[in-house]
């Protein structure tokens, strides 16, 4: 049984996309970038053990990513909840929640992902041969929401 | 203790290879992904430049002089590689690197001998590389496919040859020394253990023959496989040794232009040995760049830089000994100069991305080895892997943003 609770994400609720650009840079060393980005990771919840399966994982070559994806039937909005066995990649995960999470499917569908990514200066860590399970959980995320646009 | 090897004759070596120079993210560069690849010297450099800019042709048609000048100069780089392994020129196919040649065998050799009932013995410590062709040739001859366990300190259990090189082992295939882990493996003793019951042996010598020499005569193997990128020279291009009477017997691998004696539309006769084994135009450039590298190494004191490599080897374990948490996977007395290790209760990716900041490239992850990760039982490692430019201060480098990523995590 999940035990995660998807409304209490704080990530694309209390942190937004914009407070990530704002606060990387601010930034002027690799170390408080790292800082930052491992503390936005913590803000994840751990996702029990049972639901760490086959349905949720996203693999990747050196880490891996688990994923939950919900729908909020009042708001119209994707709920979304990531995690993962690394730190660096939790952090990363939250970053791509802090733009996604909470936002109606056409929006995900939308939104300019490789913008976002090139304002903080990420790209390196989210190109695919880093093999982190970032960008594969993105394009999950973004068929997700592709699937209940067309539904709705 | 010092290092082996005189501070000035390290700078003046290091000297000889340009990226060495270079910064990662402002900080100087420390590359300690070796066992990935090797960086190249001036000379192996200038030798693919000198060949697009003055000797760039086809090879082995005889159409002119550049063609001349190019065959003369891919044929004057496989005489190299003979002489480098002791073996004749016609026992040396060129590859793109170790997958290709390991494939080669498996298929041609494998897929022409292997028959139901029969096994084919690789170790716990292969590389994907020298398990996946085996897999697929033994399944398609209903062959069975063994693996040699591991003791308990990651070295191969030889104690346990007896029941796993029998009378039904037609083939084994073994790896020199381990890319994960750096372990040196007993390959004489398999190799005579094979050769008393016949069966053929290959060994993947793409780790082994950057670091001491390698004689096939001595080793009497059959096949020996290596690539070019990880012993100084261009990513493409590798090395088959192969027995001249077990390749004479064996069937083409790929076939088209250039090993073909006649052709007609109904039937073809092969190329004599090598060309037999090298369908359309071989990478001549990449042919050319190994040879320079065979020549910078050859005129290396070889003697010297194992020396310098053992004592990074001892160095960098005395080290790890003392840092707090570090775990060394493969901690046997018997291994190369690579250091494959777990930070407790951190993950390798996350180390190696916080190393990777500070200047300081390794690889992390599962190394193409996920079946030997899994009887380790660790999800990968962080491993720094060493070539004799590098040096102590590299390993001082090491420690030093190691200890800064265990400050974060």
């Amino acid at each position: 049984m999940t035990t995660l609770d998807l409304d209490n994400i704080e990530l694309g609720r209390t942190i937004t996309a914009d407070d990530v650009v704002d606060a990387l840079s601010f930034f002027d060393d690799w170390e408080q970038r790292y800082e930052y980005i491992i503390d936005l990771g913590r803000q994840l919840p751990a996702f029990p053990e049972e639901m760490k399966d086959d349905a949720r994982i996203v693999r990747g070559c050196q880490s891996q990513v688990w994923l939950e994806t919900g729908f909020d039937d009042a708001s119209g909005e994707l709920r979304l909840a990531v995690d993962s066995d690394a730190l660096i990649v939790r952090g990363l995960a939250a970053i791509v929640l802090a733009a996604l999470n909470r936002k109606p499917p056409q929006a995900v569908v939308a939104y300019d992902m490789e913008g976002y990514f090139d304002s903080i200066d990420l790209l390196k860590h989210l190109s695919p041969t880093r093999g982190n399970g970032v960008r594969a959980m993105v394009k999950r995320i973004q068929d997700e929401a592709r699937r209940r646009a067309s539904a709705a | 203790m010092n290092a082996a090897l005189p501070v000035t004759h390290l700078e003046a070596l290091r000297a000889q290879f340009p990226i060495l120079g270079s910064s990662a993210y402002g900080k100087p560069l420390v590359y300690l992904d070796n066992a990935a690849t090797t960086q190249k010297p001036h000379s192996v450099i200038q030798a693919i430049e000198h060949y697009y800019l003055h000797t760039n042709s086809n090879v082995h048609r005889g159409a002119h002089y550049l063609g001349d000048l190019a065959t003369a100069a891919l044929e004057g780089a496989r005489e190299k590689v003979a002489a480098f392994l002791n073996a004749s020129r016609e026992e040396i196919i060129w590859t793109r690197g170790t997958t290709e040649g390991i494939n080669l065998v498996a298929h041609s050799f494998g897929g022409s001998y292997l028959k139901a009932g029969d096994e084919v013995l690789i170790s716990s410590l292969e590389h994907h590389a020298n398990i996946v062709p085996w897999q697929q040739v033994c399944r398609r001859a209903g062959a069975t496919l063994r693996v040699l366990p591991l003791a308990d300190d990651a070295s191969l259990d030889t104690s346990r040859l007896d029941e796993f090189i029998t009378e039904r082992t037609r083939i084994v295939a073994v790896v020199h020394v381990s890319n994960a882990l750096g372990v040196i493996n007993p390959i004489d003793e398999i190799i005579r253990r094979a050769r008393a019951v016949g069966a053929a042996v290959l060994i993947d010598a793409a780790q082994s023959v950057a670091h001491f020499p390698v004689d096939v005569q001595q080793l009497d193997c059959d096949f020996l496989v290596f690539s070019g990128h990880k012993l100084f020279g261009p990513t493409g291009i590798g090395v088959l040794y192969g027995r001249q009477t077990l390749l004479d017997a064996m069937p083409p691998y790929q076939t088209g232009g250039e090993m073909i004696e006649t052709v007609s539309f109904e039937t073809s006769t092969w190329n004599q040995l090598p060309y037999k084994f090298e369908a359309g135009t071989p990478h001549i450039a990449g042919a050319v760049g190994l040879g320079a590298a065979l020549d910078w190494l050859t005129t290396q004191d070889r003697n010297a830089l194992l020396a310098h490599e053992n004592d990074l080897r001892d160095y960098v374990t005395e080290r790890a000994r003392a840092f707090p948490g570090l775990r060394i996977i493969g901690d046997t007395p018997s291994k190369v100069a690579t250091l494959s290790f777990l930070l407790d209760g951190t993950h390798p990716n996350d180390v190696g991305t916080l190393l990777d900041q500070q200047g300081v490239a390794v690889r992390t992850g599962h190394h193409c080895t996920m079946p030997l990760m899994n009887l380790l039982g660790v999800p990968g490692t962080i491993r720094a892997s060493f070539a004799p430019y590098n040096s102590r201060d590299d390993i001082d480098r090491l420690f030093a943003a190691l200890e800064k990523a265990a400050r974060f995590l």
